[in-house]
């Protein structure tokens, strides 16, 4: 009994993680029609910032440290936007691979300065104590974890809903050409969605450094969760990336588990299902 | 057809002297632009023909090498019966990928590829007791085509020569027949091509095919030439490095994507004895590449080419 519920628990854990990563995805990817490859990389360089930070500066708090380096990641992420992927506009291939050429430039440049071994972060003080619920044992970090996606998403859905960019950006997903004839100022938007999008993963880095700790092919281990949680709920939908990510949290967890040779294959049957008989994802609205 | 035939042997027969008069390091460079010539022409026939982006031809060039390397050893089967199931296994591995990752298309396809692949290269490094994991498949023997050894550079080269030379021609014939014509035809104007009663998907799936069985002919030559195998033969960077060829090269032309698989395998060593960076300069040569010179080398030779003319 234990094994299922701590099993259940960090396959929310990871799912919370998944979708701090495939929410910005599918945000960019739905505004701008950008596959972002980059993302997986942002993912780690987060990660890394994070655990040289806190490494650095001991005193330093762990949720500053998490907030301060998904800033620096949507830093870069702007500067991503306004000097590359912004000269080649309406070429969706070359953005990709463009996108992609960066995220081998910063995996190598992490490989650089922060050396091949795994750099732990460690989880804050307050929450080292498990906490007891019906009788189980439960690391607590994982439930603030798996409370922290879940307020993600609901900031997240009410930023896309109530707010005025939000209002702007669904615009902007669903007709580019009248949003702009409006007057609304798409180049703008484009770059405030990348930053985003590019903290959120960031952020998500640093987050998931007690359990994932920072190293080198965290980026490449990422990214392919984070494409197959985006195909699964569609590109563009945040409640798609909130369903994608649980269900490929639970998937890849017990399947490391249970089938630890096998993980990666079981990811692959719940995509063939979904892209058989909805090819554009259970919540997209148009095909991919 | 005939014209490009006479030229591919002749170039062929010019390059076959290159063990004459180089050293063995530059013939083992020869043999490894040859591999990656193959990998970059099937790749071609995806991104250049049909075009339908995908990063994940890697699969099929490391599936086919794995099965290889597994049939030889652990099953302990002959060169030639290995050879035949790993290029069927891989055909069918191909058709299996193919029909899911066709029922999407521009960005979709590309990250269902992407995924695709990425979930064979897991299943590499994760299911150790078949593919020993990280580790590799180590101490692998090269076949003797007709009972001639191809364990020297020399004999090697020559052989992945006509391998390369085979591949060039077959693809050559599939691109400028009439079905080759109806790929570029849905790569232009999908649309148009099923109005005309063609069924583009049989088409994009009969190229992917195509593609997946070249990709595994460049694996065989791949794990014949290393005689080991490792995960990252099916991972994304392997993938990066065929489609950068066949970008710089020029994609949709039949001699670019051979170019630049050159460049980028020359790159590769020259700057991998130099300093361990490789990634890091991939990664910059794909910024330039794309930001620069999109069109790739060859369209960029025809179009210097037009210019003189029009000079004239």
């Amino acid at each position: 009994m234990q094994f299922w519920i701590i099993q259940s628990l960090n396959s929310l854990a990871l799912g919370g993680l998944l979708f701090l990563l495939a929410s910005g995805f599918s945000l960019i990817f739905g505004l701008m029609r950008i596959a972002n490859l980059t993302h997986g990389a942002f993912f780690m360089l987060g990660a890394y910032f994070g655990a040289s930070a806190l490494r650095s500066y001991p005193w330093l708090n762990f949720w500053i440290a998490a907030i301060g380096s998904g800033l620096a990641v949507a830093a870069m992420g702007g500067v991503l936007e306004r000097l590359v992927l912004r000269r080649l506009s309406e070429k969706p291939l070359g953005q990709v691979l463009v996108t992609l050429g960066i995220s081998f430039i910063i995996s190598d440049a992490c490989l650089v300065v922060w050396g091949g071994d795994p750099i732990p972060v460690s989880t804050p003080a307050l929450m080292r104590a498990p906490t007891f619920l019906f009788g189980f044992a439960f690391p607590t970090y994982r439930l603030v974890l798996v409370g922290l996606a879940v307020v993600a998403a609901v900031a997240l859905y009410a930023l896309l809903d109530w707010t005025r960019l939000g209002a702007m950006i669904r615009a902007g997903v669903d007709d580019m050409q009248m949003t702009r004839a409006v007057g609304i100022r798409i180049s703008r938007l484009f770059t405030a969605v990348f930053c985003l999008g590019a903290g959120i993963a960031g952020m998500g880095g640093v987050l998931g450094g007690p359990i994932l700790s920072a190293y080198p092919g965290l980026d490449a281990d990422m990214l392919p969760l984070a494409l197959i949680v985006v195909i699964l709920g569609g590109v563009g939908s945040l409640v798609g990336a909130f369903i994608g990510s649980f269900l490929i949290g639970f998937i890849y967890t017990f399947g490391s588990a249970l089938f630890p040779d096998l993980a990666y294959v079981i990811l692959f049957l719940p995509m063939i299902i979904v892209i058989a008989f909805r090819p554009q994802g259970l919540f997209g609205r148009r095909p991919a | 057809m005939k014209r490009i035939a006479f030229l591919s042997v002749l170039v062929a027969g010019l390059f076959a002297l290159l063990p004459v008069f180089a050293g063995d390091f530059y013939i083992n460079l020869g043999s490894q632009i040859m591999i990656a010539a193959v990998f970059a022409l099937s790749f071609n026939l995806l991104v250049g023909y049909a075009g339908l982006t995908s990063l994940g031809q890697a699969a099929f060039l490391g599936l086919a090498a794995y099965l290889s390397a597994w049939l030889t050893t652990r099953a302990g089967l002959g060169h030639g019966s290995a050879a035949l199931l790993s290029i069927l296994g891989t055909i069918l591995v191909a058709a299996g990928f193919g029909l899911i990752a066709l029922r999407a298309s521009g960005l979709g396809f590309l990250m269902i590829t992407l995924a695709l692949s990425q979930v064979l290269w897991g299943l590499a490094y994760r299911w150790v007791s078949v593919t020993n994991g990280d580790n590799g498949m180590t101490r692998l023997s090269r076949p003797q085509p007709l009972g001639i050894s191809i364990d020297s550079a020399a004999s090697f080269y020559w052989f992945a020569l006509i391998v390369t030379l085979v591949s060039f021609i077959l693809i050559a014939i599939f691109v400028r027949s009439a079905f080759g014509d109806s790929v570029t035809g849905t790569r232009d104007q999908s649309r148009r091509m099923s109005a005309l009663g063609y069924n583009v998907w049989m088409i994009r799936w009969i190229t992917f095919i195509y593609a997946g069985f070249w990709g595994g002919i460049a694996g065989l030559l791949y794990v014949y030439y290393n005689k080991y195998i490792h995960p990252t033969s099916l991972s994304i960077t392997t993938s990066a490095e065929g489609i950068l060829g066949v970008i710089a090269g020029g994609s949709g032309t039949l001699v670019g994507p051979i170019i630049g698989a050159a460049l980028v395998t020359f790159l590769k060593n020259y700057v991998s004895s130099y300093l361990e960076r490789w990634n890091m300069l991939l990664g910059f040569v794909f910024l330039i590449i794309v930001v620069v010179m999109p069109d790739g080398i060859v369209p960029g030779l025809h179009r210097l080419q037009a210019m003189w003319r029009a000079r004239k």
